[in-house]
């Protein structure tokens, strides 16, 4: 941009080389300098009393006591994904993945969250089975577990899929690395794959919107090499405990350039570097090609100049390619050298502080019809829909993927895709785990992403808290439009709102995130609906406190926690049955959040609770159902003592999306206590009924009867994806 | 008593393994860098899963001639209990040391999941003390497992009660549903004549807890269990037959 350009010169006081100047585009590119969001992130909770490490580096670092600490981080990799996606989902692993390790933490989970386009779409089923395939394939390989995530279809996403993915790492609290370059003097070593001439400009196509001639900037995605990523980790974790390591970061977007500038930053120092050290996989690469290259699988070292033997002897052992390719200097600027000769010479302030962008918001003038739309009429066969609703896409079993992926390698997955409301992983070391889960209601976030942002926070707290565990902090990936159009910006910043206003009023620090724009078709002019996929991670003190979804016995009596409203606006009721995609969608309550968690919590602690799930898509109909195909058991249960406000139709006491509600059961004889919990938690509960030995649900309400077979609902439940998506 | 646990690059459950038997059973157990392999010294050794070399050529092929292989081979030779899982049961079909070969499965994709198998013999090394027709259940975790042989070479391995475990629904018929990968006759595992070199698809580390279990087992525990008695001279303590 011209305004940038002026500003670089009058901050150098000349005009910038054509070397530097890519180097200055790639780091002002809306990927690597958050221009745009950056004024808006602010307003984001970041500390917390167990906040190490916050937004700012490669990842979020949280202490869970003992010694321990977790590390986690989403990323997007949509744009490569759309064009080439099993490539592009496979790279998205690997960035991840050395985000996580350049902490020095040993990368033990992986969650995935996907959005395609409709399902019966020819489009969605290529875009779906590679994707698929490439986290499989990739994840698989280098013995990290995918151990959670979600699914959604929108056609908002059909040109553009939203593929987001988060690491989870275990480490030391007093071995933790930064991506720093504090010591002048301390060598420079770049380790891993050979720098070659793809994903050149990657960030820049990240940073643009997916047209037509996208398939021909298919180059600048990346290829991804599991098998020397999995030596990459082992070798760090080798390296680092030697002792020498003074500093760590992976080379992701924007490559050499990035990683130089932001480690000199951040540590006050600067760089002085010679190109011609760099291992290449071609020969004949230029200076400007090395210094933007985006090939995977590399880490950038900064070694002890007294451990620099030893460290280079762990690679040796490995196998991995490596060079020394400069040192930490005391100048604040990136010196780069190549056969004697300066090339670049850029401050490191200049590079890694990107000129702000304040963007203009207006709400989209066709938002307040959308929200206005006429009720439909109430299917007669009540039973019919919610069997017709457990074989929608958004809502079915999502087995034919997640049976994919090794969810088991590390021997720490407890709680496993499927039987959970969120993955539990255990603590080697001793008798602890922690609980995460992704995610987000985009067509809540469409109609009001205020309240849809709030939503997705409180859902994914929601879910850790029913596995078992306290929410101890979480981690965002922002998925929007162009942002360059204020509609979009509307949506971006009432969405951090949103989140802000949850995260602070359920006391969850924002330790990491990412922000991606520019996520639309541009044929259609139409953006992806405002996707903002929320991570929460917690923490289960005790072993025995871990619940999974599936009823367990009959006699256990079945609780609702939480209080209903007819909240139907962007529910899948209304999108799947009736297709209605507007509404009012349901309102974000911190207050009823906090009571129903507490419940919730305490129940669990008291040994009170045998199963537990959340309310989100389908309501409480189908988190009935999906917990009586789970146990395998019947239910019989009065339906009119659902505690509820304003709520007059069935079919709205069935499916309204209403956040802040639980589906629990408990041993027989428990309800008194469970109502004192409540009360004290100023929350609601009411026993609806009981769990049953029959292959049927049994549903009352007044003089009506919803009678549903287990093997009916199973049917739709299981075999759906597979239905619509053919053999994955 | 020391056992080695193979490290080839790629590698991806040497330290699962490791877990289970220095953790859980306090065995003398060792992480092993393939390169650094030497059998003096040790009584067993164990080819563990993952995807050595990325499995980029075949399954277990480079590593099934890797110089660390002329060990493992003569180990085998000696009568010391060799064990592959999963990808370290491809490296020794890919080696000759077990007949037969894994090939992809047959539903083409990566298959993770629990799934119950049925002990055909306990004359091998890891289900030595298991009762024969016993259902244990472990996770497998694999692309390639499809168990193939010539149809007279399979008759061979039932008779010499070679077939190890087999996949079965959940009363114990090997059925084509409770076959995950395609596999003839539903094989999960086999060994040789002798018994000490033994390769199964399922993790046995991985089912050896009962927290790590949806039904709670700690079959996996069984085998490593068995693996000691057979070193320890072959004492069965029960269900013999």
């Amino acid at each position: 941009m011209p305004e940038e350009l002026d500003y670089v010169i009058g901050q150098l006081g000349r005009e910038p080389n054509r070397i530097e100047l890519g180097m200055l585009e790639l780091m002002y590119s809306e990927h690597c300098s958050y221009k745009s969001s950056r004024p808006i992130l602010k307003i984001l909770p970041r500390e917390g009393p167990r906040v190490l490490v916050g937004p700012g580096y490669d990842a979020g670092i949280v202490d869970i006591g003992n010694g321990y600490v977790v590390a986690f981080k989403i990323e997007s990799h949509n744009h490569p994904s759309a064009i080439d996606p099993y490539n592009g989902a496979a790279t998205g692993i690997g960035g991840i993945v050395r985000d996580i390790l350049c902490t020095n933490c040993r990368p033990v989970a992986l969650l995935d969250s996907l959005r395609f386009g409709p399902p019966r779409k020819g489009r969605t089923k290529w875009l779906l089975k590679y994707v698929v395939k490439g986290i499989s394939d990739y994840g698989n390989r280098i013995g990290v577990p995918t151990v959670a995530g979600e699914v959604e279809f929108d056609e908002s996403f059909e040109t553009n899929c939203l593929v987001n993915v988060a690491c989870v790492g275990i480490g030391r609290r007093d071995s933790i690395v930064l991506a720093k370059m504090e010591s002048p003097g301390d060598y420079i070593v770049l380790m891993g794959s050979s720098t070659g001439r793809d994903g050149i400009h990657g960030v820049t196509f990240a940073s643009k919107t997916i047209t037509a001639e996208s398939e021909e900037e298919r180059p600048s995605v990346q290829i991804g090499d599991p098998f020397m990523k999995k030596m990459i980790i082992e070798a760090t974790l080798e390296a680092v405990a030697t002792g020498f390591v003074a500093g760590l970061k992976d080379l992701g977007g924007a490559g050499l350039t990035c990683a130089l500038s932001e480690m000199s930053f951040k540590g006050g120092t600067g760089v002085e570097v010679e190109l011609e050290r760099v291992h290449l996989r071609e020969e004949d690469m230029t200076p400007y090609e090395i210094m933007l290259s985006e090939s995977q699988e590399r880490m950038l070292f900064v070694v002890k100049p007294e451990g620099l033997e030893r460290v280079l002897g762990v690679f040796r052992k490995w196998g991995l390619p490596h060079s020394v390719i400069g040192r930490v200097t005391d100048t604040g600027e990136i010196l780069v050298k190549y056969r004697g000769e300066v090339v670049a010479r850029l401050p490191s302030k200049l590079l890694a502080e990107a000129p702000v962008l304040h963007r203009r918001a207006k709400r989209p003038r066709d938002l307040a019809k959308a929200l206005k739309v006429p009720k439909p009429r109430e299917p007669k066969d009540l039973g019919r829909a919610l069997v017709r609703l457990l074989s929608s896409p958004n809502i079915a079993s999502k087995e034919p993927i997640y049976s994919q992926y090794d969810y088991e390698v590390g021997i720490r997955t407890i709680v496993k895709p499927g039987d959970g409301d969120a993955a539990v992983l255990r603590l080697l070391e001793e008798p602890r785990a922690i609980a995460v889960k992704a995610d987000c209601n985009s067509r809540h976030c469409r109609l009001d992403p205020f309240n849809g942002h709030a939503g997705a926070v409180a859902e994914s707290a929601r879910n850790v808290v029913a596995v078992g565990a306290e929410p101890i902090a979480a981690v965002d990936c922002c998925n929007f439009g162009n942002p360059e159009r204020p509609e979009v910006f509307w949506q971006f910043s009432e969405g951090i709102r949103g989140l802000s206003y949850m995260l602070e009023g359920l006391g969850i620090p924002c330790v990491g995130g990412n922000v991606s724009f520019y996520n639309e078709d541009e044929r259609t002019g139409r953006a992806v609906n405002p996707t903002t996929v929320v991570v929460t991670l917690g923490l289960v003190e005790e072993l025995d406190w871990v619940t999974t979804m599936a009823f367990k016995e009959h006699g256990d009596e079945i609780f609702a926690v939480g209080r209903t409203y007819a909240e139907m606006g962007g529910s899948e009721y209304y999108h799947w049955i009736h297709g209605i995609s507007g509404g009012r969608p349901p309102r974000a309550s911190p207050g009823r959040e906090r009571s129903s968690m507490a419940i919730v919590k305490e129940a669990i602690r008291r040994g009170l609770i045998d199963a537990a799930h959340d309310c989100s898509k389908g309501g409480i109909a189908v988190a009935l159902a999906i917990m009586a195909i789970k146990g395998g058991l019947g239910i019989d249960v009065d339906l009119g003592r659902i505690p509820r406000s304003g709520v007059g139709r069935l079919d709205e006491l069935l499916f309204s999306e209403s956040y802040a509600r639980f589906v629990i059961s408990a041993r027989p004889g428990s309800a008194r206590e469970l109502r004192a919990i409540a009360e004290r938690h100023g929350g609601a509960i009411s026993r609806l009924g009981r769990v049953v030995d029959s292959s049927e649900l049994f549903m009352r309400y007044g003089g009506r009867a919803i009678r549903c077979g287990l093997g009916e609902l199973r049917e739709a439940w299981n075999g759906s994806m597979r239905r619509y998506l053919g053999e994955l | 008593m020391r056992i080695a646990v193979l490290n080839f690059p790629g590698s991806n459950c040497e330290l699962d393994t490791i877990y289970v038997l220095r953790r859980l059973l306090n065995l003398d157990a060792e992480l092993v860098w393939h390169e650094a392999f030497d059998r003096s010294g040790y009584d067993a050794a164990i080819l563990p899963g993952g995807f050595s070399y990325g499995d980029y050529l075949r399954a277990g092929t480079i590593a099934a001639h890797s110089p660390a292989m002329k060990h493992v081979r003569a180990m085998a030779d000696e009568g010391k209990p060799v064990i592959g899982i999963c990808n370290g049961f491809q490296m020794l079909t890919e080696a000759g040391l077990l007949p037969g070969a894994l090939l992809r499965n047959e539903g083409l994709s990566f298959v993770c999941r629990w799934v119950s198998l049925r002990v055909e013999s306990n004359r091998s090394a890891l289900t030595w003390l298991l009762p024969k027709g016993a259902i244990i259940r472990l996770p497998i975790a694999h692309a390639e497992g499809r168990y193939v042989n010539e149809r007279r070479a399979i008759r061979e391995l039932w008779r010499n009660g070679q077939v190890i475990l087999t996949y079965v629904d959940e009363l114990g018929n090997p059925t084509p549903d409770a076959n995950p990968n395609g596999s003839m006759d539903n094989i999960a595992g086999i060994c040789n004549e002798r018994g000490n070199v033994v390769g199964l698809m399922p993790h046995p580390e991985r089912g050896a807890e009962g927290v790590l279990s949806p039904f709670g087992s700690e079959d996996g525990l069984m085998l490593f269990e068995s693996l000691l008695y057979f070193m320890n001279g072959g004492d069965r303590i029960c269900g013999a037959g």
